[in-house]
């Protein structure tokens, strides 16, 4: 039995040729370390750190044009040729695993379900920069995924494929499993760094960007756990068959995390350009809306991203298809809402996520964060005032692009585009005191 | 002492994985909050003297992390999920239904100490809608039967 109940597509990605992330994780027994050799684990790492330039392993990952899956779309290979050649000091890896994003929930499922392709992925990037101990830092909450990493990496110890001289390679690789403190902002690279050199998760000013001096002030490379899990599929098949999948520009698989009003809430892998559409109304995926009603918007990438209005569903899900779009493809987590749902609840609802996980850092994002949940607050009560959308609109433009870290801007997107989709209804809301919808959501 | 034997062994075993013994106070902390429940001074001065760092730098951790409650809880402590995906599922209506069911307030604790109940921010269960943690564990895929259920199971465990 597994720990999460989450609803995948592994069936269909078994019988796939080409989608690979979710080939195992309806098999309970792919945590084990012999099922996953069985299954063609460490098959990369062996390839990898015995038969590879660390150089050569990078240019791999740069032509497959993988892209970093927690939000960003960093190229991966790019990343991790920005580790100086020259430098003395220890250069470090960490998986970046503080999945928090709303909406976001498909690294838990690798770290559950399939912890040694997440190992593998390590220690294959931390061959590639030159690194002899990294870390995974785990949001503090996901103690099942905790034990699961800590008792995989004791597998892999004792079977040889970490510690002292791995393959009889001279290579040393140790690696550590690290809990955290459950921030969203230790998702963001430097604030990840601070907490675990044991601050206070507060973002870092950069330049120096952490390839330069991160952790402990050495070279690191911060990747998210899927994005370090594709890379055994990018080593074993090349880089020619990665980019077979998806589209020119955005090659690979991609998970996403579908949440919100539709029948079938899950993780489904699919090749990026996939169907927005499909992925909402297709009975292997969604399965549609509840109760049949209409949908009213999407938001694609995570909490962070801008909405898709109904009329723009028709989309593929890819980087560049999503900023065309006036979105982001962000951490592929794709939450619908339908037609009775209220668009000032739902700033609410993000805004006060914000607002608690604000660093408090920058001013504009610690105190503009904090008024903009109260006046949308006051607008949700039925005590706005004339002037409070355009109040909103001027705390957001005082915060977009004023701080050091994302966090700002990704509290103000959403709440800009949902005025510019639905300004009618924030003006019904404060002129008529209540929700143009209404929204009241049962649990069953 | 606060913390037994078994945490502070863990705490040391923890020091040993980092370049910097700093670096061992977040996983220095989880053990203790396990452990204990919640976190106070005294715990972070035991901790400082394990890790061999200033308690002031314990503290400043901690307080931080809004994971660690840092006031005696109940021995359960209930955190549901508030954010948007739980909420279109319902969240909001669990509260009000777990509020019902230990007839305390959010932010409270049953008179029996054993509930405690809390609202959180989103913690990565989105897919499984609505969703609580207790203590160590999730719940998730929540209806009012199974919310019944978990309830009773732990009275009856005590």
């Amino acid at each position: 039995m597994f720990y999460s109940p989450v609803r995948t597509n592994a069936a269909e990605v078994a019988q796939s040729e080409k989608l690979h992330l979710f080939r195992f994780v309806e098999d309970p027994e792919q945590v084990k370390i012999d099922i996953y050799e069985t299954h063609g684990g460490y098959k990369a790492w062996k390839k990898a750190l015995t038969s590879m330039k660390p150089a050569e392993i990078i240019d791999e990952i740069k032509k497959s044009g993988l892209r970093g899956r927690g939000g960003a779309g960093f190229p991966a290979g790019m990343k991790w040729s920005f580790i100086p050649k020259d430098s003395p000091k220890p250069r470090y890896l960490i998986c970046n695993a503080d999945e928090s994003e709303p909406g976001t929930c498909k690294d838990r499922v690798l770290m559950e379900r399939d912890p040694h392709a997440v190992i593998e992925g390590m220690a294959i990037a931390a061959f590639a920069i030159g690194c002899h101990r990294m870390f995974i830092y785990i949001r503090g909450e996901f103690n099942h995924s905790i034990d699961r990493m800590q008792a995989a990496v004791k597998e892999a110890y004792e079977k040889g494929h970490l510690g002292k001289n791995v393959y009889g390679s001279g290579y040393d690789l140790d690696m550590v499993v690290h809990s955290g403190g459950g921030a969203y902002i230790c998702g963001e690279e430097t604030a990840l760094l601070n907490s675990l050199e044991g601050e206070r998760g507060m973002s870092r000013i950069r330049p120096p960007f952490p390839a330069i001096e991160g952790l402990y002030a050495c070279p690191t490379i911060v990747n998210n756990v899927e994005t370090l899990a594709s890379v055994p599929h990018v080593i074993n098949h090349g880089a020619d068959w990665y980019k077979t999948l998806g589209t020119e520009k955005s090659p690979g698989s991609k998970i996403f995390s579908l949440s919100g009003h539709v029948k079938q809430p899950g993780n489904y892998e699919v090749e990026l350009g996939f169907n927005l559409k499909k992925l909402i109304y297709d009975p292997a995926y969604g399965g549609g809306i509840r109760g049949d009603k209409k949908v009213k918007g999407v938001i694609p990438g995570g909490s962070s991203t801008p909405f898709l209005t109904a009329d723009m569903l028709d989309v593929s899900l890819d980087y560049e298809s999503l900023a065309e779009a006036g979105s982001m493809l962000g951490s592929g987590a794709v939450i619908v809402f339908h037609e009775d749902t209220c668009i000032v609840w739902v700033i609410l609802k993000l805004i006060h996520f914000y607002r608690h996980e604000s660093c408090g850092k920058c001013t504009p994002c610690r105190e503009g964060t904090g008024w903009l949940e109260q006046i949308i607050r006051r607008i949700e009560q039925g005590k706005g005032k004339p002037g409070d959308v355009e109040l909103i609109e001027d705390v957001c433009g005082n915060i977009l692009g004023r701080t050091i870290c994302p966090l700002g801007d990704a509290a103000v997107m959403p709440i800009q585009s949902a005025i510019k989709n639905w300004r009618d209804e924030w003006q019904y809301h404060i002129d008529n005191k209540k929700c143009l919808v209404k929204t009241g959501f049962e649990f069953k | 002492m606060i913390l037994n034997d078994n945490s502070k062994a863990r705490i040391r075993e923890r020091v040993g994985l980092y370049p910097r013994h700093k670096s061992a106070i977040l996983p220095a902390l989880t053990i203790a909050y396990h452990q204990v429940g919640h976190l106070n001074d005294e715990v972070y001065k035991e901790i400082a003297k394990i890790i061999k760092v200033p308690y002031v730098e314990v503290a400043e951790a901690a307080t931080f992390y809004t994971m660690f409650p840092k006031e005696p809880v109940g021995k359960y402590l209930i955190q549901v999920c508030h954010n948007i995906s739980c909420a279109l599922l319902g969240a909001d209506s669990l509260v009000e239904y777990l509020e019902q069911k230990l007839d305390i307030k959010k932010g409270e604790t049953t008179k029996d100490n054993l509930f405690t109940l809390v609202t959180v921010e989103c913690l990565g269960s989105c897919a499984t809608a609505p969703m609580m943690q207790i203590n160590q564990d999730y719940y998730e895929n929540l209806t009012r039967e199974k919310v019944d259920r978990i309830l009773e199971e732990l009275r009856v465990k005590g």
